[in-house]
């Protein structure tokens, strides 16, 4: 399945050993990797959970991963997202990307990654000294990902 | 006219709602109606839902935004900013 939404964490090798086998067309195979950080915004991450709409989730990711294929000339692709309770340290997101050469499987995947960033419906709740809170959407994430439409 | 109401995130905890089935009047016809006709049930929706307040919308589980006319039996889905990744 090319998106995957779960509570288990995931091993990047055998993910991206699964996606090219008996693909031997494939000549670069670029990942992004999204971990959980212990600060944020200044204050101590103790956790997070993470939270999603099911249903809507996988529309949007799908509708992501087909403007990336629409754009670049890509072959495979595969999202992995965590919901439920995670760590500092631990792996939250995986996009894997291959294609012939590495040039359009680095845009696409960056493509990915800054749109799921602003239209995926994820939400974080982080667990902090001062108690629980929800993250704030950032800025940036929608810069980043107002550029790709000027491109 | 009938929709299936879900709220997620910080307005799912906030409203003390995750799922609702409603019927609205004939006058309601786009998200932003909703919206209006939800915050005058009063506190905590009036607050959580008051125009100042930035959300997103969906309708049968696909991003819209406030001028989108309602459709019969759909999902409506109001949701902070997402933050995942």
């Amino acid at each position: 399945m090319p998106i995957r939404i779960q509570e288990d964490d995931f091993d990047i090798s055998t993910e991206i050993a699964l996606l090219r086998k008996g693909y031997p067309r494939v000549g670069a195979v670029v990942t992004f990797l999204g971990t959980v950080r212990d600060m944020n915004d200044g204050t101590q991450v103790k956790g997070m959970t993470l939270e999603h709409y099911p249903g809507m989730t996988e529309k949007a990711l799908q509708e992501i991963l087909d403007q990336a294929k629409a754009r670049w000339d890509i072959y495979q692709t595969l999202v992995i997202h965590r919901i439920g309770s995670l760590l500092p340290e631990d792996q939250i997101v995986l996009v894997v990307v291959t294609s012939a050469h590495r040039g359009e499987a680095f845009s696409a995947c960056e493509f990915i990654m800054d749109y799921l960033k602003t239209a995926a419906p994820f939400w974080k709740k982080e667990d902090t000294p001062e108690g629980a809170r929800w993250v704030d959407a950032r800025i940036t994430d929608d810069d980043a990902m107002a550029r790709w439409n000027k491109r | 006219m009938k929709l299936e109401l879900r709220f997620f995130a910080s307005l799912r905890e906030a409203l003390g709602v995750s799922q609702e089935s409603i019927t609205v009047p004939e006058s309601i016809k786009t998200i932003a109606d909703l919206r209006t006709f939800l915050t005058e049930r009063g506190n905590p929706w009036s607050e959580v839902l008051a125009q100042g307040k930035v959300l997103r919308c969906a309708l049968n589980q696909h991003m819209v935004d406030a001028n989108t006319p309602l459709l019969d039996d759909a999902e409506v889905a109001f949701f902070p900013p997402v933050t995942g990744g």
